[in-house]
């Protein structure tokens, strides 16, 4: 057991090491040069060499230094405000891991919502079936001015601007869980039909067990495994979806930060982020590897 | 007043009719046996009485009042109270992620036994009457952690927890070692005796069905074609269907024992045989030889190492050391695989299900280019008619074809290159017995007309002891015993093998 979690955390080490170079390189490699688009500005009036000194400020070290200034908490400096990229994420942070928990919430509640509701009915099933494929289709965006649309315009429940901080939740949170639902449900309808199917299912209903007791008692935690691994998965999802709502919904955090660093191709903030959704990513699945051999005793041995 | 009393039972899937019109009873206290080939309908009308699969029409009295019509609600009460289940496959049927005290302790939960401390004491209670030692530490286990035989004792007792007066046993035992299953039946047979509680018995094995039941009912494509005294229908079956499905049943028919001709070479040595897997010695020091023309028979329990014997013959594993020599010479690896062929166990599992019929003979042929395009065509249609496969299967998938047409095929496929030595892993285990009878009597013919060697591995005694010139009994990796298929049978010198004989019924011992 001991050994299986070593592997897997080193598995995760090597994961986040190659995540943060392939970052690394592919910024490097970009086109366009962001001290000149923020530097070469006649009314700042530098001379060439001054530029090139803010640019041996900004890059200095190259690839080993900025390992080790990331290994040691220093993310470097953001070429666009000049704050210090620890800062920049600090204050995106707590807004986003507010709105991604939410979703994610909502996401697995919606998910169990539709898949034990279509094991429980004959009538709805269809219907409900066909609900991930409507989620997964529509784009993140559109869905964000449909709820505005709807629930701020016409029927004025949540205020555009301002409001509690519950209200300002609530759509850019739905906004985000839906799309993410979708993979989530489909799986977890599909492991639920799958045990059904088990012979051992049979066995509990001669016990007298009614649907509702085989289905929370016995199905659900032999569903589980499968579609663990797909939450797991779709948590990166999170963080591309927290750029799009995070837009739209006009709300700070690290998509908001993610979508001005791009426009000001400001590559140590861009590494940055990278390096946390990989590392959010990457910790993510590795609780979900931890739970396996928990949910799954077979799994232990 | 029976306490069972199913009067005219039809239950369909759909369009399709599983169960026509079936009526039979069950009084107190006594075992009677449903007994059928797969797709009889005798497992639907287990099913059906306790309303896991509804009834179309048809009464079923349970001490006198219908339950057929019952809501599923209202079934509950009766299912694992009154009526308790022993399924068919012990390995799937217990919640791989629930302990097994929880799983007992369940059913008591459901019907409202008693308190926490009340359930849990009844649960020691209930595993130590099943017979499985350590009752408090197994009660704490997972059902990996239990052998077959164990999980089987496990679903006894979760069947008897509540006493019920009528316990369906649907194939108990038919995944289950011999020896094992042996002991399984009389701890159903000694808790009946105890508890006086009626058994209904659903199984295909007729051995099992003549020694273990009262009556006997017997099904054939959803309706019933005889019923009666175990005794009086043994004697003098009325039905043909029943008189053919007798003689069928190696384990109901003795036949004479095959001679062997002892001048013939041997065409399969085997000297030594060891197989480690890690600190495991799977093949412990096997010897044996099959002369040319005969049938070996390696006769074991699951994990008594035959399979692995089998896989080292054939060349899909190594040993760890000894040797085995066919047909007298070294070979190269390609020459070997037109020497020697395998027919597996599991006919849906060893074949294809997108190539046809005509695309699965011919593989082998290709494989070794022996002909062009039409003499393959010609020799797949030979080969076809010597396993007695109409020509308008060429075209079909695996899919559109029953269990033992699908074996057919697979021996045909065997055939192909023309082998010396022919490997047959429990080439008819899963197959009915007039299926099973039908591929028994090709193999004969096909090892009479082209010299065929054949090594036989099989856990079926009955099976054994008709096709087998010689047999070699193997437990935990060594053989224990081997000789002449009538030395075994009549004289056999070891307890182990004595143990084996005694599972299988009266004709054949």
């Amino acid at each position: 057991m001991t050994k299986y979690l070593l592997k897997r955390a080193g598995q995760a080490l090597l994961v986040l090491w190659a995540a943060f170079t392939a970052a690394y390189i592919l910024l490097q490699a970009l086109p366009g040069d962001s001290i000149l688009i923020k530097f070469q500005n006649p009314e700042l009036g530098l001379s060439p060499e001054q530029i090139a000194e803010i640019r041996e400020y900004y890059d200095a070290g190259g690839y080993l230094h900025t390992v080790l200034g990331f290994l040691h908490g220093d993310f470097g400096y953001s070429v666009d405000t000049g704050a210090p990229v620890v800062e920049r994420l600090a204050e995106g942070l707590p807004e986003t891991a507010k709105l991604a928990t939410c979703a994610f919430v909502l996401a697995v509640l919606l998910a169990v919502l539709i898949a034990f509701g279509s094991a429980y009915s004959g009538r709805l099933r269809g219907l409900l079936l066909a609900v991930p494929a409507l989620f997964i289709s529509v784009p993140a965006f559109w869905l964000g001015i449909l709820l505005i649309q709807i629930f701020s315009f016409r029927l004025r429940l949540v205020p555009v601007i301002g409001g509690t901080e519950l209200q300002q939740l609530v759509l850019p949170v739905l906004t985000l869980a839906v799309p993410i639902s979708a993979p989530i449900a489909q799986v977890l309808a599909r492991s639920i039909d799958q045990v059904l199917t088990q012979p051992f299912v049979p066995v509990v209903a001669a016990k007298g067990a009614s649907r509702s007791w085989i289905l929370w008692r016995h199905v659900a935690r032999n569903a589980l495994p499968p579609t663990l691994t797909v939450a797991g998965l779709v948590f990166g999802e999170l963080i591309a979806g927290s750029v799009v709502t995070e837009t739209v919904f006009g709300r700070g955090g690290i998509g908001r930060l993610t979508e001005q660093a791009v426009n000001a191709q400001d590559t140590p903030v861009l590494l940055a982020v990278v390096v946390l959704a990989a590392t959010v990513f990457v910790v993510v699945n590795l609780l979900v590897d931890v739970l396996f051999p928990v949910l799954d005793p077979r799994l232990a041995t | 007043m029976s306490l069972l009393d199913v009067r005219d039972l039809t239950v369909a899937y759909g369009r399709q009719v599983a169960v026509k019109g079936v009526s039979f009873t069950v009084e107190q206290g006594e075992v009677v046996a449903v007994v059928g080939e797969s797709g009889s309908g005798k497992t639907t009308t287990a099913n059906a009485i306790i309303g896991l699969h509804p009834a179309s029409s048809g009464k079923v009295l349970l001490n006198g009042v219908d339950i057929a019509g019952w809501s599923q609600r209202r079934l509950r009460s009766i299912r694992g109270h009154r009526i308790g289940l022993v399924p068919q496959d012990p390995s799937n049927s217990l919640n791989p992620v629930m302990k097994i005290g929880r799983q007992i302790g369940e059913i008591l939960k459901i019907h409202k036994y008693g308190d926490r401390a009340g359930i849990r004491r009844r649960v020691i209670e209930l595993l130590t009457r099943v017979g499985l030692d350590d009752p408090e530490r197994r009660a704490g286990q997972y059902p990996h952690e239990l052998s077959g035989g164990m999980r089987q004792r496990v679903l006894i007792a979760i069947a008897i927890a509540l006493r019920p007066s009528l316990i369906i046993a649907d194939e108990p035992t038919s995944a289950l070692d011999v020896t094992v299953q042996r002991r399984i039946l009389d701890l159903i047979d000694d808790l009946r005796k105890e508890y006086g509680t009626a058994v209904l018995l659903v199984t295909h094995d007729l051995g099992v069905a003549a020694a273990r039941s009262d009556r006997l009912v017997v099904m054939k494509d959803g309706l019933i074609e005889e019923s009666g005294g175990v005794r009086e229908v043994l004697a003098a079956p009325a039905a043909p269907y029943t008189r053919r499905l007798f003689e069928d049943a190696p384990a109901l028919t003795a036949r004479e024992f095959k001679s062997v001709d002892t001048s013939a070479e041997p065409a399969i040595v085997v000297r030594d045989l060891v197989k480690e897997f890690g600190s495991f010695r799977a093949v412990d020091g096997v010897s044996f030889e099959v002369l040319r023309g005969s049938t070996h028979a390696l006769v074991g329990e699951s994990g008594s190492g035959k399979t692995t014997t089998a896989r080292i013959v054939t060349r899909f594993t190594g040993a760890t050391s000894g040797e085995v020599v066919i047909g007298g010479d070294p070979v190269s690896p390609r020459d070997f695989r037109r020497r020697v062929q395998l027919v597996y166990q599991n006919p849906y599992g060893s074949l294809d299900p997108r190539q046809t019929v005509a695309g699965i003979v011919e593989e082998p042929l290709r494989n070794f280019r022996l002909g062009d395009r039409a003499a393959r065509r010609a020799r797949v249609k030979e080969l076809l008619e010597r396993v007695a496969l109409p020509e308008t299967l060429l075209e079909r998938r695996p899919g559109e074809l029953s269990g033992g047409q699908r074996q057919r095929v697979a021996i045909a496929r065997a055939l192909a290159v023309e082998p010396e030595v022919v490997v047959l892993d429990e080439a008819v285990s899963a197959l009915d017995v007039t299926v099973q009878a039908q591929i028994l009597t090709l193999l004969e013919e096909l090892q009479r007309d082209l010299g065929l060697t054949y090594l036989f591995i099989s856990h079926d005694l009955a099976v054994v002891r008709q096709i087998s010139h010689t047999v070699s009994v193997m437990n935990k990796g060594r053989i224990v015993e081997s000789g002449t298929t009538h030395q075994i049978f009549d004289s056999p010198r070891e307890e182990y093998t004595r143990e084996l004989l005694a599972a299988v019924a009266e004709p054949v011992r």
